[in-house]
């Protein structure tokens, strides 16, 4: 099933895959596009797959998606009955949804009913045919491939993803649901969805955005978002990744904030073999602020690598981050959080917290975060712990009664529910806490106590 | 009720018991005194089940088991119960959640129902007004923000709502403004019943003057080296420890 006769390089049938969709889009694509892509491809070919001699790629050994020889999803977006969605964490949330089906916009499964007409939700596939216009100043222009082989990756084989594009001044009350579902099973495929979300001055907007596996298969995801949030606009985005256990899932959220601009990230995974989630953040505007979240809950042989990258490119920004982890058996975990405070940049704020709960004494995390400040009149502040249940804890919860695995339950709750409570969502954070109701050894005891 | 046999115990490879002998019958109250280091939170822990310590000798027989073969959360469904010195803080796990929790844990053992969720806010606003605890303190995470006065309170709250049969109070009265420490002896006399022990760990006198025990033993350098009824106390508050170095002096001399 997996071919193991690949090229070092391992990137000959991504050069493959690309020609075959150049022949599909013949004729079919804005040039400024087709330029684009070119350009990218041939930094992915130069740049390869990253190694753990690149510091960026220290402690995440991507050589297994190198190794495997992935191919292009098939374009089958129908005929996937909505009961197979019931049940499922993530991918019933009861709004507004476009949903693709391995990479490909599923009509059948999207329904936009209740979105006002003021915000366009379209297949960027779409868009590209009909017009391009409305996406070329934006499209590919935030998130950087010169350096990154996997946005390179995905930007010369963009085909489908989102477009949300909310007017001025306009406020979308419902969440708009980006589903994104595997149905990969025996056949190895790779996807490469791309978002676009571009959010009008003055105005507000809930983005949730969720990959799920819906059978047990080997397959990647390589996925890019692109945020572009102007004067005054709020933001809330969520990323809930709940793939195949044996997926490879590699995302960058790459989001632009103008003046005065307010953004919310929560990024929580727990499915997925190997998982790579990169925000980068460009506070790019005076008093813009943001707020960064995550929650890794993970065990087995999982592997989760968050890289944040915040820069305060403006004065008077603040922000702030929460990442907490949670990691049992075997797995492991990398939090790389990354400050840049640009020459100019005075008055920044910006806090950043990184937590992290280890179940079992074979669970690992590297945590560092990393500043980089040229500016004089700033305030950064970062910290970072590593330990287990605090064992005065649990004696104390023992002692009343409680019994051992009901306590730990409590406690690794406890934990997690801090970040979980800045979910402003109810909809998500009710499946996420019922999804750790369920992750729990006594979930359910935990659910009643409550 | 309880019946402690020669007891050695180490922390650290340190002995810190060394040879503790305690019989404590139902109804019964008894303190134990003693200055700081000699043994006396770790004897309560020990009763209470920390797995830290090591027990090198001895038994703790309580209603006829093997008490030190018991998990803590057994011994507390058994009815044992120790209120903390230094009570430990939750951050996340609300005081109401982490209650309801314990009083079903025991009451499942003893056969009753679960209190719902009505039942169980009336009796513990009751519980909260008979000890003077300001409510919002409820809604809060154990422990977490509460002043040294609101924690053992908090320890002495817990106890009345889930009316244990062994109650250890570990200095429940250290630190205590003497209004405080009224109250906190009123919970314990109102749990006061023939079927009821408590073993009082104090520093101090004061509090037996409001909750009177039967018996006074002084814990010292991790043995019991005198036992008597409730003047022992005073004699203690009056000539202090160091006239009980020269008694264990001369004892390990002789
Ligand atoms: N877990 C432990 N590890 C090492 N030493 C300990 C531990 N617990 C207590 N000790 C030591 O044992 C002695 C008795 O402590 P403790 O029982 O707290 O005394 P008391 O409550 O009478 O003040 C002290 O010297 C203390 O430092
Ligand atoms: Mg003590």
């Amino acid at each position: 099933m997996i071919e193991a006769t690949q090229t070092k390089k391992g990137t000959d049938p991504y050069l493959s895959s690309f020609a075959q969709l150049q022949k599909e889009l013949e004729g079919k694509q804005p040039p400024w596009l087709q330029q684009i892509r070119k350009a990218a491809i041939s930094r992915f070919s130069d740049l390869g797959f990253p190694t753990s001699r690149q510091e960026e790629w220290k402690y995440t050994e991507v050589a297994p998606i190198r190794r495997t020889l992935f191919r292009p999803a098939a374009y089958e977006p129908n005929g996937l009955p909505t009961e197979r969605l019931t049940g499922l964490t993530f991918a019933n949330l009861q709004c507004p949804r476009l949903v693709f089906l391995n990479g490909h916009y599923s009509a059948e499964l999207s329904s936009l009913k209740g979105l006002p007409e003021t915000v366009q939700v379209k297949s960027l596939a779409e868009v590209l045919e009909q017009n391009p216009d409305l996406v070329k100043p934006h499209l590919t222009q935030h998130a950087q491939y010169e350096d990154h082989p996997f946005v390179a990756l995905n930007t010369a084989l963009i085909q489908d993803g989102a477009l949300v594009h909310v007017s001025k001044g306009e406020v979308i009350q419902e969440p708009i649901h980006l589903l994104f579902l595997s149905t990969a099973a025996e056949e190895v495929v790779a996807v490469h969805p791309r978002n676009l979300i571009l959010v009008d001055s003055n105005s507000q907007v809930t983005i949730v955005e969720s990959y799920i596996g819906l059978h047990k298969g080997v397959y990647f995801t390589n996925s890019v978002t692109e945020i572009v949030v102007a004067e005054n606009a709020v933001v809330d985005h969520y990323k809930l990744h709940q793939e195949s256990r044996k997926a490879f899932h590699i995302d960058t959220l790459q989001v632009h904030q103008d003046r005065s601009s307010s953004v919310r990230t929560f990024n929580a995974t727990l499915g997925g073999e190997l998982t790579r989630n990169e925000v980068n953040v460009v506070l790019d505007g005076e008093g813009a602020e943001c707020n960064l979240n995550g929650l890794y809950l993970i065990s087995g042989t999982q592997h989760v690598d968050n890289h944040t990258r915040l820069e305060h490119a403006k004065p008077h920004c603040d922000s702030r981050e929460m990442y907490k982890g949670i990691l049992d058996e075997k797995a492991t975990g990398v939090f790389h959080g990354r400050i840049v405070v640009r020459p100019g940049a005075q008055k920044t704020d910006s806090k950043q917290t990184n937590n992290n709960l280890l179940l079992s004494d074979d669970a690992l995390i590297n945590t560092k975060p990393q500043l980089e400040i040229y500016a004089n009149d700033v305030k950064c502040t970062h910290g970072a712990t590593i330990g287990q249940l605090d064992p005065e804890a649990l004696f104390y919860l023992r002692t009343r009664g409680i019994d051992r695995t009901t306590a730990r339950s409590l406690l690794i709750y406890a934990f997690a529910s801090q970040v979980v409570n800045r979910i402003k969502v109810d909809l998500v954070r009710t499946e996420l806490d019922d999804y750790l109701f369920s992750w729990l050894p006594a979930g359910h005891l935990v659910r009643e106590a409550i | 009720m309880l019946e402690i046999k020669n007891l050695h115990v180490k922390a650290d490879g340190k002995e810190i018991l060394r040879g503790v002998d305690l019989k404590v019958n139902a109804g019964e109250v008894h303190s134990i005194m003693g200055p700081n280091g000699s043994g006396k939170s770790t004897l309560a822990q020990v009763i209470a089940g920390r797995e830290s310590y090591e027990i090198t000798d001895g038994e703790v027989i309580y209603q006829g088991k093997d008490l030190l073969e018991m998990a803590p959360e057994d011994r507390a469904r058994q009815g044992i119960f120790l209120a903390f010195q230094y009570p430990v803080e939750i951050p996340g796990v609300s005081n109401t959640y982490f209650l309801k929790a314990a009083l079903n844990a025991l009451r499942k053992e003893r056969g009753e129902e679960e209190v719902d969720a009505m039942d169980f806010l009336a009796l513990i606003k009751e519980k909260m007004k008979l000890l003077g605890m300001d409510e919002t303190l409820i809604s809060r995470p154990v422990n977490e923000g509460f002043s040294g006065g609101e924690k053992k309170r908090n320890e002495i709250f817990q106890m009345v709502v889930l009316e244990p049969k062994l109650a250890i109070l570990d200095e429940t009265d250290s630190g205590l403004d003497i209004d405080a420490l009224k109250i906190v002896a009123a919970g314990v006399n109102s749990l006061r019943s023939p079927e009821r022990s408590f073993i009082v760990v104090t520093h101090y006198q004061r509090m037996l003057n409001y909750i009177v025990p039967d018996a006074v033993h002084v814990l010292y350098e991790g043995r019991i080296v005198k036992s008597g009824g409730k003047e022992l106390a005073l004699e203690l508050e009056e000539k202090g420890y160091t006239w009980l170095e020269d008694k264990t002096a001369a004892a390990v001399n002789s």
